[in-house]
């Protein structure tokens, strides 16, 4: 839809969502005294969103300094459990230490929904303005293509403002249907389940080793995704454990596994279903993650426009990090237009750059670029890495520890021979070297 | 590990809070002969359980149960055989914890 670019602009800027980077870039522009508009589809911050979850502090300690005060914060984490399961086993690396019990720890676990609505309550204090319950069907544009506003499904007339932050999520509609990023592709993006299972506090503390607010997460992955590139999770929360299982969704489409038969195996796996034993689910939950990395980021600001967090793929697989560089390019996003503004500035596509230079200098771009090959690598190596080699180690751990009359002389040549066997020297040495090219 | 059959993804959605927008789904399957190979696999696809196969070997969809993820916008973009909007704003999925 065209105007003519003469309405006068009711606010500085206009943000669509409210999930962790439309939260932040809506607090930071606010707060620095801004006129903005935030516009959520959901009944409230949140009621849409779905995350593990875990927090990475730093990114919103940048932002909210004193969020500890208030945030409706779950556990912070003490223990990360690494596994690699097959159908009966794991094998794991743990790291537990009494340093994360600081006075400003660094990861806690949380439930999104109930971080999102805090959140947003900070955004509406800091001054913005916040509509829910609508829904943005489009970006309005002057003759010459530029951002000038947003229409909702209010009806009535446009809202105007110069610029137009779209944190709209994995699943944004308005970005991919007004031509300005591509849609997301089957291949590039994980489709994750997850059910929130309620269990007293202590029967959590007593079957993960925690005292008070301490929490452990695992990440797993393995035979559990039947083939496909995947991983699983549980986390622990005050009174609940979050578990789910993702896989990418072009793997799914062609497997013919149900997203919530994968769920209840995982659930009833030998090592899993122990830690759930006696409690209550009280959701369901599905999203999608995208996972393509820096391969998959799409143009991110053009004339009137800036994307941030999951609409512009800004997700670390490898580190299961996401929330954390939604909340960087959201604050990033706000400190280029609060720059701009004022400037009074022109909020061009080539001013707007300054946008695209800061996130360069970010961690964001830095490690999404350093990972760029995993994506590729996973998804050409999935029968290796999520089948054969977690066989593999669960054998060879097995041969290692039975004690059975049979020499360790006799145990190594047997370990080192049945991975010879599965997958030839060369091809153990091709896993190698990618790996490495794609890690480095 | 134990093999699962039948997983009922009802009782999964049962736990859930929605709101539905009566008589207004936001998601319509396109008038079709024959399903694409995308359009037949969300029949195990999605997460919701809201496709199913009919007698005459259509794809349709009932959307009361969707959890809005748009899997099935993105498996099906190519062929355009699915009509996807979001819900009018405060209807659909309404997470708790999220």
């Amino acid at each position: 839809m065209s105007d003519t670019g003469t309405q006068t602009p009711q606010f500085d800027a206009i943000v669509v969502g409210a999930g962790p980077s439309g939260n932040a870039a809506a607090y930071v522009m606010a707060r620095e005294g801004l006129a903005v508009l935030q516009i959520e589809r959901g009944e409230y911050a949140g009621s849409k969103n779905v995350q593990g979850a875990i927090l990475y502090a730093d990114a919103l300690e940048q932002i909210i300094p004193d969020f500890r005060e208030d945030a409706p914060l779950e556990r912070h984490v003490i223990e990360q459990r690494i596994w690699t399961m097959d159908d009966r086993s794991h094998t794991g690396v743990h790291y537990r230490s009494d340093d994360f019990n600081e006075e400003r720890p660094n990861r806690y676990t949380i439930l999104r929904a109930q971080f999102d609505k805090w959140f947003s309550a900070r955004v509406r204090a800091v001054g913005a303005t916040v509509l829910f319950e609508t829904t943005v069907t489009e970006l309005v544009r002057d003759l010459t293509g530029r951002v000038i506003g947003v229409r909702t499904d209010r009806g009535g007339a446009p809202v105007f403002a110069p610029v137009v932050v779209l944190a709209e999520g994995v699943n944004g509609l308005v970005g991919q249907r007004s031509g300005l990023r591509k849609e997301v592709q089957p291949e590039t993006v994980a489709l994750a389940v997850k059910e929130m299972h309620f269990l007293p506090r202590e029967v959590i503390e007593a079957r993960f080793n925690l005292a008070g607010s301490e929490g452990v997460v695992i990440e797993a992955m393995g035979t559990i995704t039947r083939g496909m590139t995947g991983t699983g999770f549980l986390y622990t929360n005050e009174e609940s454990i979050s578990v789910g299982i993702g896989c990418i969704v072009a793997d799914f489409a062609t497997s013919g596994e149900t997203p919530y038969g994968l769920l209840e195996a995982f659930k009833n796996h030998p090592s899993i279903k122990p830690l759930l034993a006696g409690s209550e689910v009280k959701e369901y939950a599905a999203h999608l993650i995208p996972e393509g990395g820096y391969k998959a980021i799409p143009q991110l600001y053009g004339d009137g426009w800036l994307v941030v967090g999951d609409a512009g793929q800004f997700v670390n697989a490898v580190h299961r990090e996401g929330s954390n560089l939604a909340m960087t390019t959201g604050r990033l996003a706000a400190e280029t237009v609060i720059e701009l503004t004022r400037k009074r500035a022109d909020m061009t596509a080539a001013n707007l750059a300054r946008f695209a230079a800061r996130l360069e200098g970010s961690f964001v771009m830095k490690d999404l670029k350093k990972y760029k090959g995993i994506p590729g690598l996973l998804h050409g190596g999935k029968a290796q890495f999520f089948g054969t080699y977690p066989r593999l180690i669960s054998q060879a751990m097995q041969t290692w520890l039975r004690v059975d009359g049979l020499d360790k002389k006799a145990k190594e040549g047997a370990i080192a021979r049945s991975f010879r066997e599965a997958r030839g020297l060369r091809g153990l040495m091709g896993d190698a070297v990618r790996l490495v090219r794609a890690w480095r | 590990m134990t093999v699962l059959s039948g997983v009922k993804v009802e009782e999964k959605l049962f736990q859930n809070r929605y709101l539905v927008d009566a008589g207004r789904p936001h998601i319509r399957v396109r008038a079709h002969d024959v399903p694409s190979a995308g359009l037949l696999a969300m029949t195990t696809l999605c997460p919701a359980g809201c496709y199913a196969v009919n007698e005459s070997g259509r794809v349709e969809v009932s959307a009361d149960g969707c959890v809005e993820c748009g899997t099935c916008r993105i498996v099906t973009q190519k062929t355009g055989e699915i009509e996807w909007n979001y819900p009018r704003g405060g209807f659909g999925v309404l997470y708790k914890f999220g």
